[in-house]
């Protein structure tokens, strides 16, 4: 479905992905895993078109993305950034309209009647229908991240890409998107790569973990394989025991380890 | 069936949204054909309106003829043109740069076309070639700001921004000596180009320009629906399949042509394409697929009209003094209504 072969790149000349593989399967939820600035948000910003690769390729289905149309590849592949700009006044409706960009060629001017039926049906999807005319900047934080949800759904793609979409939300939000992506995970067979910071939330409901480390994947496979406590040590720094729980596996972080990323190198150059 | 009560709500919903935008439609176009009726009648010899049906049909005196089809009629087909320009210009490069203090001259075009004006008229050399030499001049600043403001990840918005505000200052401050250089009668003549006039411009100016700027019209009309995804974030564009560089290539380029070709006409006539977009937007809400194409006809309105005050006084003054006059206190109007939570469109 999506194959990440031998991929670079980073911001600005340095490389924060320095080589990576991975596949991922058609209808997989996969999370991506990691500590603050081991690569985790950027290989997703690599995959997303957002930061541009320095070698190496993303194939979708087969294809590499890059030697695509960007608008071919959006009917595919749908993206949740971490933070949205808001435009002032933009209804629900509205935002979610332009989730038929993909679709439109450079002179239509309007939506045609499949456009309306994938708009009105993702609002459905998302529970957003009776929000359809507010104001998104009037929404809160889990009805913003659901309106947002919708934009993505109506450009009806196979592959979904989430950036933390938790992160500000409180748990019983957080919990509630994450069901809502369950059921389109489920029902809909839709393949979804999160970055998630929370390790319990990812967990549960992710069918494989990647952990990244430093910009290279640690470790790569169902939860039961990726959470060792030797794992946990290397690329968080915690340690933890993990307990079975009836949601599965959860982690219960017992104390911060000694750094192993802060070498005094490393704190003389912060130094400066 | 709850699909079928959903379906017949939307309905409802839309035609209510129709009526809503044609009676917008219904008052631009009510206020600028009034507007081109009083300014086909008034100016220094007041005439009827049967005197002016008449001397659109050739008839009537010959003095009425030729004061409607020599001096008033391509008068104000430059104030349409120039206003429609100005005003898409704005609204176009408002939208790219999602920046409420953009206008048409914001990427350098003011600066270029300021300075390659100035010197002709300064040194008193090529005067008949001035339009196109403006108009030249504002198409190669703008094409230096887009080089500075391009990087290797693509055009960003702030480098851009800077880059016009750079080279505006690097470019008016040698427009600035060579206005203190020169004598005093080209000092009158640079200000009056610098200030924005349609004094005396007749058909050879408007047919010149105005197949270009017809053009850039209908381009900017196609491209406002980008300009909505664009508004979302870089992140979420690039995510919906929009090419942030060429799209951003594209507005800048139609808003380049429109603004010079708009300054080639008229000089620098400010504000129009400042406040017009923000009216606009007032009236229709925040769908650029809107403002975009009512801008065009709400800066042509205002252009007219301002002319027509410009040109009815004691003393003509050039058309740019009014809009300033006029715009100012009604920008300062707008900010203030924005302080107020907004209602929805």
């Amino acid at each position: 479905m999506l194959e990440l072969d031998q991929i670079s790149g980073g911001y600005g000349q340095g490389l924060t992905i320095p080589d990576l593989d991975l596949t991922l399967h058609s209808g997989e939820w996969l999370s991506l895993l990691g500590a603050n600035g081991s690569g985790k948000s950027t290989l997703l910003k690599l995959v997303s078109r957002m930061l541009p690769i320095r070698s190496g390729g993303v194939r979708l289905d087969g294809k590499l993305i890059h030697h695509q149309s960007t608008q071919k590849v959006a009917q595919q592949m749908a993206v949740l950034p971490q933070q949205q700009t808001l435009p002032a006044g933009l209804t629900v409706h509205q935002l979610v309209c332009l989730g038929r960009t993909p679709y439109q060629p450079w002179w239509q001017w309007d939506l045609t009647p499949t456009d309306r039926h994938k708009v009105t049906l993702s609002l459905i999807q998302t529970g957003m229908l009776s929000f359809r005319d507010r104001p998104i900047e009037q929404l809160s934080g889990g009805e913003r991240q659901r309106a947002f949800l919708a934009l993505a759904l109506a450009q009806d793609p196979k592959v979904l890409l989430l950036d933390e979409p938790t992160t500000y939300l409180d748990l019983r939000h957080q919990l509630e998107l994450l069901d809502l992506l369950k059921v389109l995970h489920q029902d809909h067979g839709l393949t979804i790569i999160t970055v998630l910071h929370d390790l319990n939330l990812a967990t549960r409901y992710s069918d494989r973990l990647a952990l990244l480390y430093q910009g290279q994947l640690q470790s790569l496979g169902t939860p039961q394989q990726v959470l060792t406590t030797a794992n946990l040590a290397q690329v968080f720094g915690i340690n933890a025991s993990i307990i079975d729980t009836p949601v599965g596996l959860q982690i219960c972080a017992l104390s911060a380890n000694a750094h192993p990323q802060n070498t005094p190198s490393d704190l003389n150059h912060a130094r400066g | 069936m709850p699909h079928d009560k959903l379906n017949l709500s939307s309905t409802r919903e839309t035609k209510s949204k129709v009526l809503r935008r044609a009676s917008i439609i219904g008052f631009f176009a009510v206020g600028l054909v009034a507007t081109l009726l009083l300014a086909l009648a008034q100016g220094s010899v007041t005439m009827s309106f049967s005197e002016v049906w008449q001397a659109l049909w050739h008839q009537g005196p010959s003095l009425n003829q030729t004061i409607l089809w020599e001096l008033r009629l391509p008068r104000i087909a430059a104030a349409l043109l120039v206003g429609a320009a100005l005003g898409m210009s704005g609204a176009l490069l408002q939208g790219m740069l999602r920046n409420g203090l953009a206008d048409p001259f914001i990427l350098g075009i003011s600066a270029g076309a300021g300075l390659v004006a100035i010197a002709l008229i300064t040194l008193n050399v090529f005067l008949a070639w001035l339009p196109l030499a403006a108009w030249v001049g504002a198409v190669l600043t703008a094409a230096l700001v887009y080089f500075l403001g391009h990087s290797s990840t693509g055009i960003a918005v702030e480098r851009l921004v800077l880059g016009g505000v750079a080279v505006s200052s690097l470019f008016g401050a040698i427009q600035t000596t060579l206005l203190l250089l020169s004598d005093d009668g080209r000092i009158q003549a640079a200000l009056n180009w610098l200030i924005g006039s349609l004094n005396g411009r007749g058909w050879a100016e408007v047919t010149t320009a105005g197949p270009y700027i017809g053009v850039a019209l209908i381009l900017g009309c196609l491209l406002s629906r980008v300009i909505n995804v664009l508004n979302l974030g870089d992140d979420l564009a690039v995510s919906l399949g929009i090419s942030l560089s060429r799209s951003r290539f594209l507005i800048g380029g139609v808003a380049t042509l429109l603004a010079a070709s708009a300054v080639s006409i008229g000089g620098l006539i400010g504000f129009v394409g400042l406040v017009v977009p923000h009216g606009v937007r007032l009236v229709v809400g925040n769908d650029y697929r809107w403002i975009v194409p009512l801008s065009a006809v709400g800066g042509a309105w205002v252009l007219t009209l301002a002319d027509l005050l410009a040109r009815v006084g004691a003393i003509e003054l050039p058309v740019g003094v009014v809009t300033a006059l006029l715009g100012s206190p009604l920008f300062i109007w707008l900010l203030y209504r924005r302080a107020t939570p907004f209602q929805g469109a």
